[in-house]
């Protein structure tokens, strides 16, 4: 039944789906939407270079995650520039560079608008194994650090003062982030990819009691608007990144109306 | 990572406090930030039952002494001894928890710290935070969170207590509530208690000893002699020696009632 693309796009974006949720959580708590952004940007150098060296698109995009993560630590080593212009600089750089790359490989016919937005007829055999191996790695490695993780989210300073080694937490927090994103850019694409991680996690803080709670109903909400997201795509042939997103935020926007009027409700009693 | 400094086996075999015993001492303590000298030299020590205030202006490097006791910063001179396992229950400054990050109060005391139910009802109960346990973090004022910051410190039963600034952004009666509180930890545990905060006034009828603190150790000793040590009032200024003489005849009052900043002009 794999021949089939339909459930090959169902099963790939709906493991993504489920793998963002509790990391989009963290990206949440700790603010790091920009940093999420950034990287994606980035991935399409990734992907321009895969084509110029003719490699693996996910291994080249991994290895101009590491560059990208590298370059960013010794420029804020530097104390010269806020981390936010750092990530401005470095992301738009990326993606212009991957751009201007791809346009010199005139005989390879590139699907530019399949890896900005996502492409659902693109899904592979061997991209389901790379979203649900790296979706079980990166589950795995999340419950084990657990609540390590939250206590560097609560607090740094705490965390370390009780001695949690919290640079390298927050650099597997970055990795983990990274290889989500290698996941989920075919199905999603690279500039939307952000949005898949932290639209259904604020979706999930109004009605969550725990981290715990956020993070699973995050995936959830985010399984729910790839279901939605990829019906329409098929149905009126619409990009099938933006239409996932626009799902998302339709179910974000019926969170909020909800909240509101549970708080008219209570007030009224 | 190599130690956990304040994590030792939760069921270590405990070495019962002997009255007035050294629990953490700063010896010759130098931290440099590249070529600033944020500590130069400082010697300090902290024993059991006693509450030790560290007071200097901002940019003193209280902090920076905190983190270096609680061994987050290594000395770039000197040395820090700490009682072998030490347990150090530590209050940061301006601590502030993501709103958006769903966290009950029986969770945060349970997060770092495995604490069975009772001991967590124990710990909230002694600040006057019972009913606090199953609320969320986000939902709780800015009095009632430095208290269920407290009952985390107190959940591990600590030895040694350090509370940096913890009266920040509480009003004049609560901070001496707190200090109250506080003073009332010491008698029922017996640890230790260090306090950093950036005026004496409050904080005075709570404290044993004062160390006055300006990248080095300007004065120390029993609150009432460094008040008038002449390192003290060039620091902070003969006022802030005065401020102090009305707060002590107010102290007679109720603090419930009679709790306003010691240069209130109204009495």
């Amino acid at each position: 039944m794999f021949d089939d693309f339909i459930w090959r796009a169902l099963l790939g974006g709906i493991g993504v789906a489920v793998v963002a949720g509790p990391l989009g959580c963290f990206v949440v708590w700790r603010r790091m939407a920009y940093f999420g952004d950034a990287l994606a940007h980035g991935a399409l150098l990734g992907v321009a270079l895969g084509f110029a060296l003719d490699m693996n698109l996910n291994a080249s995009t991994l290895l101009a995650f590491v560059v990208f993560t590298l370059a960013l630590a010794s420029l804020q080593a530097q104390r010269r520039l806020a981390t936010d212009t750092l990530l401005g600089i470095l992301s738009h750089a990326a993606l212009a560079l991957g751009l201007v790359t791809i346009s010199f490989m005139e005989r390879l016919r590139v699907d530019l608008m399949g890896y900005l937005f996502g492409d659902i007829l693109a899904v592979t055999r061997t991209d389901l194994l790379w979203i649900y191996g790296g979706g079980v790695l990166i589950l795995a490695v999340m419950v084990l650090l657990w609540s390590r993780l939250v206590s560097i989210t609560v607090h740094e300073e705490l965390a370390r003062a009780e001695g949690l080694p919290v640079g390298t937490l927050r650099l597997v927090l970055m990795l983990l982030i990274a290889l989500v994103i290698v996941a989920a850019m075919k199905i999603i694409g690279i500039l939307l990819i952000t949005a898949l991680l932290i639209i259904p996690a604020a979706a999930a803080r109004t009605f969550a009691r725990s981290p715990e709670q956020m993070a699973v109903l995050a995936s959830a909400l985010g399984a729910l608007a790839v279901l939605g997201g990829l019906g329409a795509s098929l149905r009126w042939d619409t990009p099938s990144g933006p239409s996932v997103v626009v799902c998302a935020a339709v179910l974000f926007a019926l969170t909020l109306a909800a909240e509101s009027g549970w708080r008219r409700l209570r007030h009224a009693t | 990572m190599s130690t956990l400094p304040l994590n030792p086996p939760p069921h270590a075999p405990r070495i019962p406090l002997a009255q007035g015993e050294r629990l953490v001492e700063a010896r010759g303590l130098t931290v440099r930030a590249g070529r600033r000298e944020l500590l130069s030299s400082v010697d300090m020590a902290v024993h059991a039952s006693e509450i030790v205030t560290l007071i200097g202006p901002n940019g003193a490097g209280k902090t920076t002494l905190v983190r270096a006791l609680l061994g987050i910063l290594r000395p770039s001179d000197g040395e820090i001894w700490r009682r072998p396992g030490l347990r150090i229950g530590y209050l940061p400054q301006r601590m502030h928890v993501e709103p958006t990050l769903p966290l009950t109060v029986h969770r945060f005391l349970t997060l770092a710290y495995a604490a069975d139910g009772d001991a967590v009802r124990a710990a909230l109960a002694e600040v006057g935070a019972e009913r606090l346990e199953h609320q969320l973090l986000s939902e709780l004022s800015g009095g009632e969170f430095q208290r269920v910051l407290m009952a985390r410190a107190l959940v591990r039963n600590p030895e040694l207590l350090i509370l940096d600034e913890p009266v920040q952004g509480v009003d004049v009666s609560g901070q001496l509530d707190l200090y109250d509180l506080i003073a009332h930890i010491r008698d029922a545990h017996g640890c230790g208690v260090l306090l950093i905060s950036h005026d004496l006034h409050l904080v005075m009828s709570a404290t044993d000893r004062v160390v006055c603190l300006n990248q080095h150790v300007c004065c120390h000793g029993h609150p009432e002699s460094v008040l008038r040590d002449p390192a003290y009032l060039n620091l902070f200024g003969p006022r802030a020696a005065s401020g102090l003489a009305v707060y002590t005849h107010a102290r007679g009052h109720d603090h419930a009632h009679h709790g306003r900043p010691p240069h209130a002009p109204d009495s």
